[in-house]
């Protein structure tokens, strides 16, 4: 048996000592975050797994049948005592990993706004977060820069120490956006948008994966994510705007199409509405917005008369569906309100400002509208200035 | 003949569907076929035919239906296994602009049906199949409650089987991972009849397994015998129940989704579309409503065969008997609030993911109490190191580990990391082989005394057991380190050749478990050609303790003479305590349930539905169809269900035993 132990170990001792286990040495804050939550709650669960492994290996040694100077009680089956301890051992780790768990969940939402760029520095609040809108194509990644009006192909790029704020989608299928060196994955859906917050601390070239699988082209599909200083990310930013050529509906659609193991792609100017198109899926001209769509159910629908308003769809990436039995495929056409934009999916989960830890003496007191307050009888929350 | 007519006899199936510009799979047809014309070939020269249909086929015996079901499972375990060769060796080659020997196209396939096979027809067939075999006789009853239906549901969960492998030579399987997740399952993405095969073929076994559950519910809390209370029962029989609840409650989730999906498919609907309000997000939570659960369906009958085995192999009563059933009746309930930890990445609340990464926590508590039992248990016992006590040992070491990375995973940031990499796939293969595979392999050298009358020749078993402990840690460590090297799953090809090493230690274990099972395979035969040397006729080998051992090895038919009345939950150790005399007269005609070939038959009418409808033969699907119909309601009007064993011949079968026990006397 013991052989088996050492084999257990092996691998384990191997990754403490590498160096290229992106996951336990990555590059930015987040990431840091969630390796030190991996080890952290390794070294918990150690705590249990160590002397169960051993008392293990000690009893099937000791209680052996040759070895008839161990005791045997056939009989013995219960002991009150042992069985509080079996219980409430676990149970204790699980309380304090429970907590970790609910606290590390709450700090590390990848919806959640960044309240530090590392342990010792927290974000400075004049630099707005750097904004960059993701798009999983079959089999490629599109990374849309609204604020610079630029748009790059599996390559992204960020400065160090500034928050990251990606929007995320897909435009059919799902995956998986993950740059292990820099934080957790999130899905990318088609037609929903997902979010993450992010920083990275070291300037370097990290590598970005789908993580989900996605079909044909999946492992191919990934691309480089650099961390520039500022300089280096303007010149970037300059050169991809140098570089020409422009993303609209037309080139999207072109783009969008499946292809594998593509090259990198810049291009010097995006419609500033692609983003929002692609999400809502109706880069297609004449297709109705789900957003639109949204609106108009949410305002009660259009009845049955909304039935009709569906044209065949003729002209859609999968033609036809190949449906067996039913009726011709449609699409609902775009009524011809402006594309306003509806319905964002969810409002943004802001850092508290102050990041001090919640220790004890330190705590500080919340303030609370006194009860009086007739709004407190109204069911209003009290509201608390932090 | 016009294009027409070709459509409608053969809906999509045409010349093109077989995949003759596929060498490696030509040549595979070409061994099955062989094999099979071989084996159909001695069948008929042998004239097995009869006695198969007879004895086997048609038979309602709980305990023929099980070995069916173990033999089920061991040949697509063979199946599936050479799937994950095949990922493994392209895993391997993949490297450095190389394409490794598989394009998308297959490979993408072949680990679909690897998972595929692996939990639907390899896990589950062996845990239902040693339920079936050994809880009636664990609670002293002459078969299940329902016999017929468990024969039907047998050879339904052999259809969905028929259906897998079918893919393999027509047509193909599908490309979508093992749980076939929208928008890629969709017909937009996926316009190929592989997901159309997965469908049906789950939805073909997931019927014969529903109705096992129910089947297996029923027999459990009617037809124990008398004095056998509910806390007097196995564990193994607790653990069968609890897993059984499981089945009812969580298989029919499954049917619906993929009901669903099926009809986003065929008629259009858009139930997990990208558009027309269509949510794949749905399918994702109700796919998984029904996959925790079903890790729990297979991992709680192992609990159970460690149970039985710990206490025998340590000569010693299971300690906190009534602790391990509450563990066993928590972990069932906790079981339904955890799914959502398999997709906390997709972008729920904090709060969300919190509570779904606390309830998965809290399983491990009942799940460490066990682990806590056991080794109590081998506290001051007396430990016989035969197989089975091996596998338990080896259970207890890997699963600790397996359970711990699966505390990791359940705290969501550390998901966010963790989740769809290798370390993911590493961490599940460490519980259900460290656990379900370990536990099923316990269970079958230790109930096959009881079944065959001999046991399993002990050094090919030991030489399976060292393969297959040493290739499970080789091949699956690895997956760990890659996983915190961020390498992700089910990718074919690698760029990054400092991974290969990795790759090729994981290959090595491959080839060591290969080993391990052709050494089981051979234990088999060779215990097989020395079944006079390895014989036991006590019907007891190994000084066991619960009511299976009470009679002879393999049972008659109606399995006790006389039902057993038991006064304690280690029944039969009780009965040997305190000096039980078994009966030598005063037999009874036995009343017993006939064998049919309904099941059977409904079972193949299942099966050509399904094929009907995966390759849009409507004609075909419809004639099934109104045959199923026919043949169910036929067979009520069938009333030659039951028989009576005549006195004579229990008495002649009693009588052999008693002169056998005293010949070994």
């Amino acid at each position: 048996m013991s052989r088996l132990k050492i084999l257990a170990l092996l691998p384990l001792a191997v990754a403490l000592s590498g160096c290229n286990y992106v996951v336990l040495a990555p590059a930015g804050d987040i990431a840091a975050q969630q390796r030190d939550l991996v080890i952290i709650s390794t070294v918990l669960m150690l705590l249990i797994v160590v002397p169960v492994m051993a008392l293990t290996v000690m009893f099937a040694w000791r209680y052996r049948q040759s070895n008839t100077a161990a005791r045997y009680e056939p009989e013995w089956d219960h002991s009150t005592k042992l069985e509080l301890v079996i219980w409430s051992v676990p149970l204790l780790i699980i309380v304090c990993l429970g907590a970790l768990t609910w606290m590390a969940t709450h700090l590390l939402d990848p919806y959640r706004s960044l309240g530090r760029i590392a342990s010792d520095r927290p974000v400075d609040q004049a630099t707005a977060p750097l904004e960059v809108d993701v798009v999983a194509l079959d089999w490629k990644w599109l990374f849309i820069y609204p604020d610079y009006g630029i748009a790059t192909v599996n390559e992204l790029a960020a400065p160090v120490d500034r928050p990251i704020a990606f929007r995320i989608t897909s435009s059919t299928v799902m995956n998986s956006f993950y740059i292990p060196a820099l934080a957790g994955q999130v899905y990318a859906m088609p037609g929903m948008e997902t979010k993450l917050h992010a920083v990275v601390n070291h300037a370097g070239t990290y590598r970005g994966i789908s993580a989900n699988y996605s079909g044909a082209g999946f492992s191919g599909m990934h691309f480089n994510f650099q961390g520039l200083d500022d300089k280096g990310f303007d010149a970037w930013i300059a050169s991809v705007k140098s570089a020409g050529g422009s993303l609209g509906r037309a080139e999207y659609l072109q783009l969008e199409k499946p292809s594998q193991n593509e090259p990198v792609r810049h291009y010097g100017t995006v419609d500033s509405d692609l983003y929002r198109l692609i999400l809502n899926m109706c880069v297609e001209t004449g297709k109705m917005c789900t957003s639109e769509m949204m609106a108009i159910d949410a305002k009660g629908g259009l009845g049955h008369e909304g039935l009709n308003n569906t044209l065949p769809l003729a002209y859609d990436k999968y033609a036809r569906r190949g449906t067996a039995l039913g009726g011709e495929p449609t699409f609902v056409a775009g009524t011809c309100t402006p594309d306003a934009p509806q319905g964002q999916t969810t409002a943004s989960i802001k850092a508290p400002t102050d990041t001090a830890p919640l220790l004890g003496a330190g705590l500080k007191r919340p303030t609370f509208t006194p009860l009086k307050s007739s709004s407190f009888f109204l069911g209003q929350r009290p509201k608390s200035d932090s | 003949m016009s294009p027409d007519l070709l459509k409608l006899i053969f809906g999509r199936l045409g010349i093109e569907s077989l995949p003759l510009h596929e060498p490696i799979v030509v040549g595979t047809f070409v061994v099955v076929a062989l094999g099979g014309i071989a084996l159909l070939g001695g069948l008929t020269y042998f004239r097995l035919w009869g006695y198969l249909w007879r004895e086997w086929f048609t038979t309602v015996d709980h305990k023929r239906i099980g070995i069916m079901y173990m033999i089920l499972g061991i040949v697509m375990l063979l199946r599936g296994f050479a799937d994950a060769l095949m990922m493994r060796g392209q895993q391997v080659l993949a490297f450095g602009g190389s394409e490794g020997y598989l394009n998308a196209h297959h490979y993408d396939q072949v680990f679909t049906a690897h998972g595929v096979i692996m939990i639907f027809f390899v896990a589950m067939p062996l845990v239902t199949g040693l339920m079936n075999y050994v809880v009636p006789l664990q609670i002293g009853a002459r078969d299940v409650s329902f016999p017929f239906l468990n024969n039907f549901s047998f050879w339904m969960t052999v259809g969905g089987a028929v259906l897998v492998m079918a893919s393999l030579f027509i047509g193909e399987f599908a490309r979508t991972g093992w749980l076939a997740y929208p928008p890629l399952s969709n017909i937009g993405y996926s316009p190929d009849v592989g997901v159309d095969y997965y469908i049906w073929a789950l939805q073909v076994a997931g019927v014969g397994t529903t109705l096992s559950g129910i089947n297996l519910i029923c027999t459990i809390v009617k037809l124990r015998c008398p004095g056998m209370t509910m806390m007097r029962m196995p564990v193994f029989t607790w653990t069968s129940l609890c897993t059984n609840v499981l089945i009812v409650a969580s298989f029919p989730v499954l049917t619906v989704v993929l009901a669903l999906l099926s009809l986003d498919r065929y008629v259009g609907t858009n139930f997990f579309t990208n558009d027309f309000g269509g949510s794949p997000m749905m399918y994702v939570n109700l796919i998984w409503i029904w996959g925790h659960p079903e890790v729990y369906i297979l991992v709680l009958p192992a609990f159970g065969i460690f149970s039985e085995v710990t206490s025998t192999f340590s000569g010693k009563r299971l300690f906190g008997y009534t602790s391990m059933v509450y563990a066993t009746v928590v972990i069932t309930i906790l079981s339904y609030l955890v799914w959502l930890h398999h997709f906390f990445t997709m972008g729920s609340g904090a709060s969300v993911n919190s509570f779904f990464g606390i309830t998965s926590m809290i399983i491990s508590i009942p799940t460490g109490a066990k682990m806590f039992n056991w080794l109590f248990t081998m506290y001051r016992g007396r430990i016989r190191y035969e197989l089975p006590m091996m596998w338990t040992i080896a259970f207890m070491l890997t699963f600790v580990i397996g359970g711990m990375t699966g505390v990791l995973l359940a705290v969501p940031p550390a998901d966010f990391v963790l989740h769809n990499s290798l370390f993911l796939i590493a961490h599940f293969h460490n519980v259900i082989i460290g656990g379900v595979v370990f536990g099923a392999f316990a269970g079958i050298s230790y109930w096959f005394p009881k079944a065959f009358g001999y046991k399993l020749d002990p050094f090919w078993g030991k030489l399976s057991f060292w393969f297959w402990v040493s290739g499970f840690y080789l091949a699956f460590m690895p997956l760990y380190v890659l996983g915190l090297m961020g390498v992700t799953r089910r990718l074919r090809v690698f760029d990054d050749p400092s991974l290969q090493i990795w790759f090729i230690i994981a290959a090595i274990g491959a080839v060591l478990v290969l080993l391990g099972i052709m050494c089981m395979l051979m234990q088999f035969a060779v215990s097989f050609l020395k079944r006079e040397q390895l014989k036991d006729v006590t019907g007891d080998p190994w000084d066991a303790r619960t009511l299976e051992w009470a009679t002879s090895s393999p049972p008659p038919d109606y399995n006790f003479a006389f039902t057993p009345v038991v006064h304690d939950n280690d029944a039969w150790w009780d009965m040997k305590k305190r000096g039980y005399q078994r009966p030598l007269t005063g037999f009874k005609p036995i009343h017993m349930p006939s064998s049919t070939g309904t099941g059977i038959i409904l079972a193949g009418l299942a099966t050509a539905m399904g094929f009907g409808l995966i390759w849009y033969i409507w004609w075909l699907a419809a004639l099934s169809f109104i045959g199923l119909l026919a043949v169910g309601i036929g067979h009520t009007f069938n009333y030659h269900r039951d028989f009576d064993i005549p006195a004579e011949d229990v008495i002649r079968t009693e009588d052999a035993r008693t002169k056998l026990l005293a010949g070994a006397k």
